[in-house]
């Protein structure tokens, strides 16, 4: 095992180190984000002004559905695998992942299955034109013929997301160095033991879902068609029983990202470590008894719209506890303000608006009015970009030293950051007040009213696209011809075992475990 | 938690990459196949042997590396850590088939008969249809007539008491044998060992081979199809998809069965055995479910 990384591609292909697998999986990620992004700016330049001008209503609706796809399984949901792939072995002190070549085998199944998932433009009928949440019989009785191939990308994703998860749980489980126990684990260690857990749980539950829409499809069967018995809503509640828990596996690795960055830039301990872990265990369990919120118009039985709006507005206590011990963490901490904390602060703020939308959301009588419109647009990508996205930028700033031995151009992150963040305001913000005035989200044209905010939604998007652009460039340009970092903690004030192995961290760490005190 | 040093960490490996490629083609030919491709089924299997003799040759290997000493006890915790959850997530796979019996039986069903707050669906969409289970009459079949219909409830339903109560014994059975094989094993009594878990494969072929005629007797005496509305959905998706997961279990038990002839395990390392065996009991807990509410309930 004493060796360093083999040479050409087959160092690649052939891996069985977490920290080729950590970067394939976010240079995937990547690729991925580009390509949801470059779908996005197509319903952004759709939607610049009122009236069809560049795209067919049929292209535009393979647009949102694949944006939707692509971000979630391709670019969030690996983007923080890789994270886990490079640091949960450096945090907790263990050689490798538990099950090296199973690693691999996670990483390599997701280009196959994207490659089968965009292949899907190119047949008759066209690519999955049915919404991201694929609600039959929208993606059963009316799908287009690549339905078919659809269904087994999401099967083979799910194998590789359930197979990273087992081994992040085995790595978790028993490969922590003698002295690091449960409650001394780094908060990014935790959320990513309780999100793999989630995974785990949820995964089958979404192969279960596109398992009967290819029995309804072409086998006769009547799960989701009233002829034979069957119900549409069965669908809508297979899918969110996996569809609720899934955005907090996008999210809570992300809680953890900012747990570990706030602390080291106000140099404070993480104030209430022990309350933030519990939190995040209730969010998951939460998780799993919530779904139906996003069902309140489908015709749910009082009793469960009662139901599952108490029990959706529980979430709001777990994630308050978390919000305000962020905030108590950099109270009166010596901050700083170099690029991943402005991230984790932006993602602080934007992520706890996000919430409170989500709260309005969760209100069973008003959402009935909110339900479809941009309103629920803005507010999840509230959470998924100024949340998922913001929290990984940040994560890839802080980190980033570490993995290349190399500093990042502080004056382009920042600049990259103030872009993002007014970027993706400007996207956002004005949606919230076209959706409560009645526009309607997945549809390519609008009523004259909304031409202004509309207008100002596609200019921040682009701009929060180019920002992307000058994160890519900031990356590869630390790696060409980044100064190199002095020392092996990188950051003055972060903890952890990641900053005791020096930068670059060699290609094998921890071959003997450390001693945790 | 860890020994010092020693964990394992495999060399560079082709299996995974080939394994992906493997599970690609399979997909892809499969999806290509059943929507008439004329490749596809070629494609299908192609992939499905490319991915056969990649898990075989991985299979290989561990073992290998296992007869070479080079797993330690943390090692060994991690496969079975592995497996455990493996199982849990193959739990949540069926309980989405499950939750959907329920839902169909408990809800979706008496609504459409205009039960509830659903008194106007019925009126104005399936008027006349009525709440039973199992479903031997679809809200289409009522609307429709017999002719025009897709879906075409059974005659009557599977009974509990013939073929299923058989192979409920039979597979309860099994998991005593498996049982008794590990007690072998574990007081080094190969002989036994290998008798035991031989007559398992024997059960799991012979459920499977029931399985199959009461498959037949279903589609031909009861017309119980997977076209009969929701009672023959559910009922083919969880006996059908339990089937598959029988013949994975008596295959890895057939494979653990050879393995001992050759002299593979020792009464304190026998990983593989245990894996499948666990994965075993959990089929069998699976169908107790299946028998009570699929069939005892569901009929």
């Amino acid at each position: 095992m004493a060796h360093g990384p083999a040479k050409g591609i087959s160092r690649w292909l052939f891996t069985t180190n977490h920290k080729d697998i950590g970067t394939m999986y976010m240079w995937f990620s990547f690729a991925m984000f580009l390509l949801g992004g470059a779908f996005a700016m197509v319903i952004r330049a759709e939607l610049f002004q009122p009236g069809m001008q560049l795209v067919e209503p049929e292209f535009f609706n393979q647009m949102t559905t694949m944006h939707g796809l692509v971000m979630v399984f391709g670019a969030i949901m690996p983007a923080f695998v890789g994270l886990a792939n490079w640091m949960i072995p450096l945090m907790i002190g263990a050689p490798d992942m538990a099950l090296p070549r199973m690693n691999n085998w996670s990483f390599w199944i997701l280009p196959f299955a994207f490659l089968m998932l965009a292949s899907t433009f190119f047949m008759e009928g066209g690519a999955p034109n049915f919404g991201w949440t694929f609600y039959a019989p929208l993606s059963t009785t009316y799908a287009p013929p690549s339905v078919t191939f659809f269904i087994f990308a999401v099967h083979i994703m799910g194998a590789s997301s359930i197979m990273g998860s087992i081994n992040i749980i085995a790595t978790v489980l028993n490969m922590r160095a003698p002295g690091m126990t449960l409650m001394k684990m780094p908060l990014f260690v935790w959320t990513w033991l309780i999100t793999a857990f989630l995974l785990v749980a949820v995964m089958p539950v979404l192969a279960g879902a596109v398992t009967m829409m290819l029995m309804d499809i072409h086998f006769g069967t009547s799960f989701f068609d009233a002829a034979g018995g069957g119900d549409p809503v069965l669908f809508q509640h297979v899918f969110w029983f996996f569809g609720h828990p899934e955005v907090y596996i996008i999210i809570l690795p992300g809680f953890g990202v900012v747990s570990q960055v706030i602390p080291a830039f106000s140099r404070k301990p993480l104030f209430g470590y022990s309350s933030m872990v519990y939190a995040t265990a209730s969010i998951a369990f939460l998780s799993f008894i919530v779904w139906a919120h996003h069902m309140f118009t489908v015709g749910m039985p009082l009793a469960g719209e009662l139901y599952f709006m108490y029990a959706t507005m529980l979430i709001a206590v777990p994630t308050g506890v978390k919000v305000f011990n962020w905030i108590t963490t950099m109270w009166r901490g010596s901050m700083t303000f170099e690029t991943p904390m402005l991230f984790a602060i932006a993602f602080v703020i934007l992520f706890t608006m996000g919430g409170f939308t989500g709260l309005m959301l969760g209100i069973a009588p008003s959402d009935i009015q909110y339900h479809d419109s941009y309103f629920v647009v803005a507010h999840f990508h509230y959470t998924m970009v100024a949340g998922a996205i913001f929290s990984l930028t940040a994560g890839i700033y802080y980190w980033l030293p570490k993995w290349t031995g190399k500093m990042y151009n502080e004056t382009l992150g920042k600049t990259q950051f103030w872009i993002a963040f007014i970027g993706f305001n400007l996207t956002f913000f004005p949606q919230h007040f076209v959706g409560l005035a009645g526009m309607q989200r997945r549809v390519p044209d609008y009523a004259l009213q909304f031409a202004d905010f509309n207008m100002l939604s596609s200019i921040g998007a682009f701009m929060f696209g180019m920002s992307q652009l000058m994160l890519l460039f900031n990356v590869i340009n630390t790696i060409l011809a980044g100064k190199r970092a002095e020392k092996d903690k990188v950051w003055d004030g972060a903890e952890g075992l990641e900053w005791t192995v020096p930068s670059p961290a060699p290609y094998h760490t921890f071959s003997t475990p450390p001693q945790v005190k | 938690m860890a020994t010092q040093g020693s964990y394992y960490v495999p060399e560079q490996s082709k299996l995974p990459l080939f394994a992906s490629l493997g599970m690609f083609l399979t997909v892809f030919g499969a999806a290509g196949w059943i929507n008439g491709s004329e490749s596809g089924m070629t494609v299908f299997f192609a992939g499905a042997l490319v991915l056969a003799s990649v898990m075989w040759t991985w299979f290989s290997t561990v073992i290998k590396e296992n007869l070479a000493g080079l797993n330690n006890d943390q090692l060994k915790r991690s496969y079975v850590w592995g497996m455990g959850w493996f199982i849990f997530s193959e739990v949540m796979f069926f309980a989405a088939f499950f939750g959907a019996l329920f839902y169909l039986r408990q809800f979706a069903v008496p609504w459409l008969a205009g039960e509830g707050h659903s008194a106007m669906t019925n009126e104005l969409l399936w008027k006349g249809f009525e709440n039973e289970w199992p479903l031997l009459t679809t809200p289409e079949q009522v609307r429709e007539g017999e002719a025009a219909a897709r879906f075409i409830g059974a005659h009557e339903p599977m009974g509990w008491a013939g073929l299923p109560l058989i192979n409920t014994i039979i597979l309860l059975t099994s998991s005593f044998t498996v049982h008794f094989a590990h007690t072998a094993l574990k007081n080094a009594n190969r002989k036994m060992f290998n008798i035991w878990l031989g007559a398992t494969v024997a059960l799991g072929i012979a459920f499977l081979i029931l399985q199959v005629e009461e498959y037949v007797h279903a589609y031909e005496e009861l017309g119980l199809t997977l076209n009969a509305g929701v009672y023959g959905t559910t009922f083919f998706m969880l006996t059908g998809f339990h089937g598959a997961h029988v013949t994975l279990g008596t295959f890895m038990l057939l494979v653990m069965w050879l393995r001992g002839l050759k002299g593979h395990f020792k009464h304190d390392d026998a990983f593989g055995f245990e894996a499948a065996s666990w994965y075993w009991h959990f089929v069998d807990v699976v169908w107790v479910g299946l028998f009570i509410f699929v069939y005892i309930l569901g009929s």
